[in-house]
Order: C-alpha cells, then structure tokens, then sequence
C-alpha cells in the first residue's frame, strides 16, 4: 500500500513520476508520534537547566552542518529537545503547565524547539479569577474568563494541577481531600474540577480539563484518583471522555507510608475499564537520574524532603506555583521499584488501549529519550521479566507484573503513542495516515512480518530509538536517525471565539492592577509573537 | 617511558583527555603523535603541540609512565579517567588535572590550575607547588565529589578543598583558602598550616584537621572535646593539642573539625562551654 502527501497533507494519489519515493517494505509506518504530556519549554524548564550544570555535563551535541548544537539529558535544551523527538519519530508535543504569566517565555521557547508542532496547556486551576467566578457559581463568566485567558495566553487546554492545593502553598498549606476549603475563596478542589469541566464544556474545547490530582506522591493517594475521577461522572455526554488524569502512576500508590507503598493499578484500571468518561497517562518512572518539575509546589517541597537534594520553590502571583527537585529513581529502591511496576500495570490492565497513552511526564518519571525502552517492556513480557530481575526484590514479589502476560501489537502500540493522544487532545489532522491528516509520519526499520517482537524486543527498541524516516509536513527531516533538514514546527493554539468578544471589565482591570505585577495591556502574548502559528477555531456555546 | 615537550606556548586551551597512560599505554610514537585534541576551537593532532620521545629502558616495566617537561599551564584534562600508569610533570599545568582518576599516580613539580582530582576515585595525586581552587571538588552541581584515593599538596591551596567529598585523603601542608571540606560527607582533609575560615561549612561527616591559625570557627558548630593527637592516615599523625568541633548543626551534621590549640588562643574561651 502507498502513502502520498503533497503540500503538507495526506492525499489519495500524487503523480507517481514527479514524486519522491521512500521505499519503506519491510518496515514499520507510523503517523508521527504525539505527547500529550512533557515539560520541555517555560520557566520552570528554564530554571530546571540553570539549576542542573551536572545533568548537561556528558551529554552535548556538537553544531552541524543542519543542526544547532545544544545540551542533553533530562532537560535538554530547545534545539535538542525538538532534535532528539524527531529522531524518535514524533511529531507533535504537548507541553503541559504554562503558567499564564509566563506564557511569553513559553512560547519563546517553543518558538526554539525546531521540527515538532507543540501546543501548551494554560494552567487555570488556581487562577483567581476562576475561583472567585466559582466561589459564586458564575459558570458562563468563568467560561468566558477562560476563553480571553487561552488567547491571551495562546494555549490549547485547561490544566489544572492539585486543584486549591496550590493556592493553599501560599499559606503554607495543603488540600489533602477533595472537600478542604481552599483559604480565603471558599471553594472546594470538587468545586474547581467540576465548574472547570463545565467550563471546558461551554467553550467546546477539543481537549478535556487535563488533571493533576490532589495528593499526588503520597501514598494511598488512589483513592483521591478514583474519587476525582468519579467526581465528573455525570458531566460526561456521549460516551466521551470528559476528564484526562495525567502521570497516573504518581497517584496510583497503595498503603500507608512509603515502606508499605502498595500497587493501586488494579483498582483504577478496573474503574477506568468500566467507565468511558476517562483518559489516562502513565507518567511511566525509568530508573535514572532526572529531574522533577510541577507546578504543585507542595509536592515539590515533599520530595525535597525525602532526597535532601538542591531544589527550587516558586509561586506565581494570583496563578500557580512551581518547584523542581533533581532526583534519582534507583532500582534497589523499595518505593521507585514500586512506582516503576505500577506505570506498567496502568497500561496493561486497562483493557483499551484509547484510554491510557504511553508518557514518563518528561522529566519527571524520566527523560523522553527512554520511550523505545517502555514500548520494549509493552510488546514483550520477556523484556519486562529481564527488568523485574533487576529491582528491588521485595517489589519484584510485591508487583503484579508477574501475573500479567499481555503483550501489546503494534497496532496497540500505534495508538498509545499516537493515534489515541491525538484523538483525545482532539486534533483531528494528528495521529492518523488518512486522507487530509498532515503529512508527519515516521518509519522504522522493523518488520512486524518477520520479527517477533516478545523475542526480539532488543531489535524493535533500537528500531524505535532511531527512526528509519521522520517525515514533517511533506518534509524528509530524519533519515536513519540523523536529523537531515531544520524546519519550523508550528504552535497550536486554541482561538476561542465565543458568542460577543470577551472585555475585561474595568472592575477586572482594576483588580488585574491590585493582583498583578504585569499591566493588563502587557499581558497577552499576541499572535505575531509565535513564530509559526497554527490556531484552531473553536466556537463556544457561550 | 613516553617524555613529552611543549614545541611553544601553548595559547589557546587545550582539552587533552588523551594524555592519560591508559591512552598511551602499548602505542608506538608515531600513533602517540597523531592521538587528536582540541586546541581552542580546532581539532589538532598531538604532534602539533607536542614533541613526543621515547626513552626505552632494558628493563621491563609494568606500567607507562609518561613525563610532561616544560608549561603546560593551558593545558586541561591531563590524566583524566586514568586508571593504571604515571604520570610526571615538571612545569605548571592546567584545570582538572586527573578528573576523575581511578588509579595510577600523577606528580607535579610546578603549579596546577583548579579543579584537580575532581571527582577522583582512586590513585594518587602528588603535587609540589600551589592549586588553584576547587582542588578535588565536583564539577558545578553535581554533588559527589572525591570517592576515594589520596591528593598530597605541598605548597597552598585555594577556595573548597575538598568540597562534597564522599571518602579519601586531602593532605595539603601549606595553607588553605575559604571553605574547606564545603558540604563534605566522609573522608579526611588535613590543612598543615592556616586556613580562611567558613572551614566545613555545611559538613555533614568526614574530618577536617587544620593545624594552623583559623580565624573562626562557624556558629552551626559545638565545641566537644580537646584532642591530643589526630590521626591523619596510615603512617602520618597530627600532634595538636586540638580543640574538636562537631557540625554542621545547620545540616544536621556530625562532621569533626580538629582546631590546633596553640595557634588559636582566640578560641579558648570555647573552653568554658566543655
């Protein structure tokens, strides 16, 4: 079967003698990959390179003739970062947490990070405005707050991380359940989640409300997963999803403390396989030094407790919060054994594969670069029972690993890395090879015929490292892993237009004055300032 | 044994991972020659900088040993990773001199530049002159620094000896400049003569003996005991008396930092505290 593209788009048929052929038999195509969550541009990215010398210190990139040089490892800088995905066939990422107020670096960032499309989620969740509107139950204007914010900040979904605990951080507090009140605002993170999920509603938004849950890292926390989860239940319609918990290995933790840190993966696949409002990430952990970086400062502060490592503690005015923490996952650990096993389960006891996609919530669970490395442990229990070896043996016998046999197809492996980020972020050109998607795809030098890939898992995984082609736009970027051809990838936006254009009010202008420490008329990042912009119009019901 | 000669001043830095004894260890001269290195942006081959001799010896030796005669004060990295051999340098010579060593001995009689022993592991490091600073501290931010082995210097040192260090010896006998053994877990620093104070700041294990004059010692510290004799390493012993300070309380530490009495009679009223 043949593939054509021309202008950047999948078409049925081009003229055969004008075009360029790649012979591709005996290999793998794919549409481009899709990540629907990794931290790779922002401030707190940013701060993270700063912060780490050592983590760049082996590993750099010499300039060449069609490359920048640049800086690895789990943060690697702009160039590297869109580089290095490219290298591994993906097309399209997601950066997660864009606190409104630093959308202008955001976007600077990405305006860097060559090759890829790349879109990033505005964090809303402890936004004032969102909470004062929720405090009184105004669901419109909130609506209507958020649609102005997601243009003026050029994002493409709502991110709300540990609702209400972050606004609490600046007290010095914590929600630890879904009914604490939040100090001052009177509202409950039940509350956020749901108005925001009705908000999300309103404005017809492609992706749903992109959840960070409260209690994240602690364990026993599953039950504030499933209880999150639960708490949209009957806002779902049409069988589609109407929330997306994000790096759901690091809320899926059993027991008491970290000694008695038990598997909850059974308990939320099982919610997860009877109900279809939900879509997950595994924010799967790799053993390997890296750095962590949220936006839930209180977690933050947890982990710098438990490693005693150099960290960095930020809070954002009126918005968010930030901290970073480098840390090792090690596989003699009781408690990073554990976390690695429950990632894996997530995506292989929830039945559907359109339900769970493959991240390691870069860099938090690990860097990006080690993806080949998880698909490895998906399509082949060997390759997982040769990691088990390794680990700590009292999470060896804890795991559930050993009982699982699943071994995932490659068409399995197509949608958790592509095909089902892409329907779920709701881009309707991404994560397909049909006629009108755009022409990213990628190839590897695998073949699905020959090879047995619970055997040979070795073979695909360095298959998946390099790709054979990474094709951008109609454009050859990436032959045999050797990036050949520096080209822009655009910046997905949303460009909410709602029924009459959203004013701020002079009563919000005046507060926007009190709160901030931008000027209002300073404060949106207009679409001149993207370097290859890409809005998708989305017509609110408000 | 393998001499090597400056051919002239070396302008630019020189980045000479390849200088190692492992590296040379088992190759004629004229693959020593065309061994490649970095000369400020351009790549050059070893024999453009370098004039390389072999003095071959009747007798069977074990290791390589290689001699650097004349400045190499810009020259870096010289025995970096090294993990047999030896290595003899009569002149000054550049930053991270013996990065993380593994084994072997590397001798120096002339000044060396910052960062030497960085990060090392194991062997020996003699030196007969002044350090820059930074001497057997890790590279900016990584936190582990010395896992073993010994430095000797004879002559001063500058700012963080010893910073991070996780195990070894530090034997400096001249003096020292601020924050020795700076966030140190293990291991032994000995200062023969004065140091700058703000000495085992943010120690959390390990000792620090300074035989010399310190002009104060940090408040994170308690006063413990006093101490006739330290025992540096096998076969070399302080003879103080020592006043000994544990810390750093700041990082909850338990740290020793041995004080030379007779030289600090600014400290004794620590005494009344004992």
């Amino acid at each position: 079967m043949d593939i054509a593209a021309k202008d950047g788009k999948i078409v049925a048929n081009v003229n055969e003698r004008k075009a360029r052929k790649i012979d591709a038999s005996g290999m793998i195509v794919m549409p481009g990959g899709v990540d629907i969550h990794c931290h790779i541009a922002g401030s707190e990215v940013n701060t993270g390179r700063l912060l780490r010398p050592e983590d760049h210190f082996r590993d750099f990139e010499r300039k060449t003739s069609t490359t920048r040089s640049g800086v690895g490892h789990s943060i690697p800088s702009t160039f590297t970062t869109g580089y290095r995905y490219a290298r591994m066939g993906y097309t399209t990422i997601m950066n997660p947490s864009m606190p409104p107020l630093e959308a202008k670096h955001t976007h600077e960032e990405l305006n860097d990070t060559p090759i890829v499309d790349k879109a990033s989620y505005s964090l809303l969740g402890d936004w004032w405005f969102v909470l004062e509107c929720l405090k009184e139950g105004k669901i419109e204007e909130c609506a209507k707050y958020v649609a102005w914010m997601m243009n003026s900040t050029k994002g493409y979904a709502i991110k709300i991380v540990n609702p209400g605990g972050l606004e609490s951080w600046g007290y010095g507090q914590n929600v630890t359940s879904l009914d604490d009140q939040v100090p001052c605002f009177c509202v409950t993170p039940r509350e956020i989640l749901r108005g925001l999920c009705k908000v999300n509603k309103l404005l017809n938004l492609p992706h749903t409300i992109h959840v960070h849950t409260n209690n994240l890292g602690k364990p026993g926390n599953y039950q504030t997963a499933l209880e999150t989860m639960k708490c949209v239940e009957d806002l779902a319609s049409e069988n589609k999803p109407a929330i997306h918990i994000t790096h759901c290995q690091f809320c899926a933790f059993k027991g008491d403390d970290w000694r008695t840190l038990e598997s909850g993966a059974e308990e939320i696949s099982n919610y997860v396989n009877a109900h279809s409002h939900v879509t997950l990430d595994m924010g799967q952990v790799i053993f390997a030094d890296t750095t962590t970086m949220t936006a839930d400062g209180p977690f933050q502060y947890t982990l710098y407790e438990l490693s005693r490592n150099k960290w960095v503690n930020h809070d954002i005015e009126t918005e968010t919060s930030a901290g970073i923490v480098p840390f090792r996952y090690r596989r003699k650990s009781y408690a990073n054994a554990i976390q690695w096993s429950i990632g894996l389960e997530l995506a292989l006891l929830i039945k559907d594969p359109w339900k769970i996609f493959m991240t390691t919530d870069h860099p938090n669970g690990g860097p990006f670069t080690s993806y080949p490395k998880i698909i490895a442990w998906f399509i082949s229990q060997k390759a997982r029972e040769a990691s088990l070896k390794r680990i700590n043996p009292r999470a060896r016998n804890k795991s559930l690993l050993t009982s699982i046999n699943r071994e995932m197809s490659f068409y399995e492996v197509a949608i958790v890395t592509r095909a089902g980020q892409a329907k779920a972020l709701g881009l309707k050109n991404k994560g397909h090879l049909g006629v009108d998607a755009d022409a990213d795809i990628a190839i590897y030098n695998v073949n699905p015929e020959k090879t047995d890939p619970s055997r040979k898992y070795k073979r695909v995984r360095r298959a998946f490292k390099k790709a054979a082609y990474t094709v951008k736009g109609g454009t050859i970027v990436v032959k045999d892993g050797e990036v050949l051809k520096h080209v822009h990838g655009a910046t997905v936006w949303l460009d909410v237009q709602t029924s009459e254009n959203v004013k701020l009010s002079d009563e919000m202008k005046r507060k926007f004055r009190e709160y901030w420490t931008v000027e209002y008329e300073n404060y949106p990042v207009t679409e001149n300032y993207l370097e290859a912009s890409n809005p998708i119009v989305v017509k609110a019901s408000v | 044994m393998i001499k090597l000669y400056p051919l002239k001043e070396i302008k630019f830095p020189v980045m000479a991972e390849c200088i190692t004894a492992d590296v040379f260890e088992g190759k004629a001269v004229e693959e020593i020659e065309n061994l490649k290195l970095w000369e400020g942006n351009k790549q050059k081959l070893l024999k453009g900088l370098f004039k390389v001799e072999e003095n071959k010896t009747e007798n069977v030796k074990d290791e390589t040993t290689i001699t650097i005669q004349g400045d190499v004060s810009k020259v870096k990295k010289i025995g970096a990773n090294m993990k047999n051999g030896e290595i003899r340098i009569y002149g000054n010579v550049g930053m991270y001199l013996g990065e993380e060593l593994k084994g072997g001995r590397i001798f120096v009689e002339g000044n060396v530049g910052g960062w030497a022993g960085s990060m090392m592991k194991g062997g020996t490091i003699e030196i007969h002159g002044d350090v820059g600073d930074y001497l057997g501290a890790p590279y900016r931010g990584y936190s582990e620094g010395v896992h073993g082995g010994k430095i000797i210097v004879n002559g001063n040192v500058g700012n963080e000896v010893g910073a991070h260090m996780r195990k070894g010896t530090i034997k400096v006998y001249g003096c020292a400049k601020q924050f020795v053994g700076f966030r140190m877990c293990d291991g032994t620093i000995y200062v023969q003569k004065d140091a700058e104070p703000r000495a085992g700041a943010c120690m959390t294990g390990g000792k620090i003996i300074i035989g010399g004059f310190l002009e104060s010692v940090l408040p994170t510290f308690t006063v413990e005991s006093v101490k006739e004799k330290v025992k540096v390493d096998e076969g070399e012993t302080a003879i103080g008396p020592f006043y000994l300070f544990l810390g750093d309380l700041a990082e909850h530490g338990d740290g020793k930092l041995y004080v030379c009495k007779e030289r600090n009679t600014h400290l004794t009223y620590y005494e009344k505290f004992l």
